[in-house]
């Protein structure tokens, strides 16, 4: 009792739903498979969905969907031990439609998001895992799913499985991920109610705030730490490549504790109540360690195919984009009645001419630079605080005599050469 | 100041999450000789953000009960001596809000 689709998408996170949504809204039977109980309750992220990308899929979303704050104000704290230097920007413009960004919790977004996939026609069937692609002679013709009689068959499979994304390694897309390539991120959600966090972060009700931690958050390892306000919740947390972890042998519960613990975070945190603690990896390898996309039947999308900038922190809008762009391409391909990856690449070609690829192309050194010099955590952010409070601190010695003070502290002449020469390659890489 | 030392365990973090385990494991050491002889460092008794792997004396015990399904056990073994598939379909853990 073979079943069959036109199209079978695993995986509700915003890769699939965006997927299964344009494809049911263009006219094609979509089959849309989660393993978990509902949409988002194996989904983990800090909490920021950007409107853009979000509104390319479904506009206005803002007025329904379970949203916790428009964002206002992003913070980058430069940590030290006991210290931190901070900037960032805040805007009324970002307060207003069509807003920037929204803190969510991702287990009651795309809840919401995949029922609006159902109502433009798509299927949705929870508490399943997709074991395999079937494949016959060359191509993707459906999946074999853990239910009894589980063989179901489409024109196209779209993998949006995330990051450790089983089903395209087994069909040889892309080797096993190293644990430089994978960053493990921790958080909590804390109970704080809504005046609290709004007097702590200098909110108006309804306007949110982000802060991204680097240096001493992550105990100089590369990685970031993240404090985000939701509605009535504080989102913290940290996350350091997997291999960073293993070399310095830290238990990332532990590193969460010490970023709760912090000086410079711990006063945003007190009196809140812990409500949820939450692990997920990252595919942040970058362009550079992207698989297949596509196959004959076959379309790899979102974390899956590795679509993170973790530079800015982007991630599900870039997974919303590609598996837009999937469904345009599958639509068309239906059209055509041609499910062959000589058809199917125009949606990788597509998705590289999008910001998608042009960021992923942009930072795809970064990572790794940052990963093979640690100075930029480990020493300079150090130096950024001591010089800062050398600068700012009043003890009766003048301007000048404090400058050369921080110009002295910055070592020998061969190191402030080291020095320069780490900040050309650091704008090489982001460039 | 007043210390509040609320939820600083793994298992007090762990208690936080909602669990619907399987009667069965989802992940296996594929040779438990490998983690006896040849790895001194059983890292991932370390790394796994639900301290889900314990060594106890001669085997490594694994609590898949309270895993995160995060896949860090299988990419950062250094041995790739672990077997890792999802749970069954509605299986392990349900976030119910991040």
């Amino acid at each position: 009792m073979a079943e069959r689709f036109d199209c079978i998408v695993v995986g509700a996170g915003p890769a699939g739903i965006s997927c299964a949504f344009e494809l049911a809204k263009g006219g094609a039977s979509v089959l849309l498979l989660e393993r978990g109980e509902y949409p988002g309750s194996k989904n983990v992220m800090g909490g920021v969905l950007y409107r853009k990308m979000m509104e390319d899929v479904i506009p206005g979303f803002y007025k329904e969907a379970p949203l916790e704050r428009p964002i206002v104000e992003q913070r980058f704290m430069m940590m030290d031990k006991e210290s931190a230097v901070t900037f960032g920007y805040k805007g009324m413009e970002w307060g207003q439609e069509p807003y920037n960004n929204f803190t969510v919790l991702r287990a009651k977004f795309d809840q919401w998001f995949a029922s609006k996939a159902v109502e433009q026609g798509a299927i949705l069937v929870n508490e399943t895992v997709v074991t395999q692609c079937i494949v016959e002679e060359g191509r993707v013709v459906g999946v074999r799913t853990d239910r009894p009689d589980g063989d179901i068959y489409a024109d196209v499979v779209v993998l949006a499985d995330g990051v450790n994304s089983l089903l395209a390694k087994s069909l040889g897309f892309h080797k096993e991920y190293r644990p430089d390539e994978v960053a493990l991120a921790t958080m909590e959600v804390l109970k704080l109610d809504k005046k609290t966090i709004e007097e702590r972060f200098n909110l108006e009700p309804n306007q949110g705030c982000t802060i991204e931690l680097f240096g001493d958050a992550t105990k100089g390892i590369l990685g970031t730490g993240f404090l985000y306000t939701n509605k009535d919740t504080l989102s913290i947390g940290v996350g350091t490549l997997l291999s960073g972890l293993i070399k310095h042998k830290i238990k990332p519960y532990e590193l969460l504790e010490y970023v709760k613990n912090h000086p410079m975070i711990r006063p945003y945190l007190h009196g809140s109540d812990q409500q949820e603690y939450l692990a997920h990896l990252i595919p942040e390898g970058g362009y550079k360690s992207m698989g297949r996309v596509v196959g004959n039947g076959v379309i790899v999308v979102g974390d899956a195919a590795q679509l993170v900038n973790a530079i800015h922190r982007e991630g599900s809008n870039l997974a919303m984009t590609s598996g837009r762009i999937a469904a345009e391409t599958i639509l068309l391909a239906m059209e055509a009645e041609d499910f062959s990856e000589a058809l199917l690449d125009r949606y990788r070609v597509k998705l590289m001419e999008s910001f998608v690829g042009q960021d992923m192309k942009k930072y795809k050194d970064s990572t790794h630079h940052f990963d093979k010099f640690p100075q930029y955590f480990d020493q300079y952010i150090p130096m950024m605080n001591r010089a800062a409070s050398q600068m700012f601190t009043v003890d009766g010695s003048s301007k000048w005599e404090k400058q050369k003070k921080i110009w002295k502290e910055v070592g020998t002449a061969r190191e402030k050469i080291k020095i320069a020469r780490d900040a050309y390659r650091a704008w090489r890489v982001m460039k | 100041m007043g210390e509040e030392k609320k939820g600083q365990s793994i298992e007090e973090k762990q208690y936080t999450v909602r669990f619907n385990a399987d009667t069965k494991s989802h992940l296996h050491v594929k040779d438990t000789d490998i983690c006896l002889t040849s790895c001194p460092d059983k890292i991932c008794t370390i790394f796994c953000p639900a301290e889900i792997y314990k060594w106890e004396d001669i085997r490594m015990h694994i609590g898949y009960e309270g895993c995160h399904e995060c896949g860090s056990c299988r990419i950062g073994c250094p041995h790739e001596n672990i077997d890792w598939v999802y749970p069954k379909g509605g299986h392990g853990i349900i976030f119910r809000l991040g």
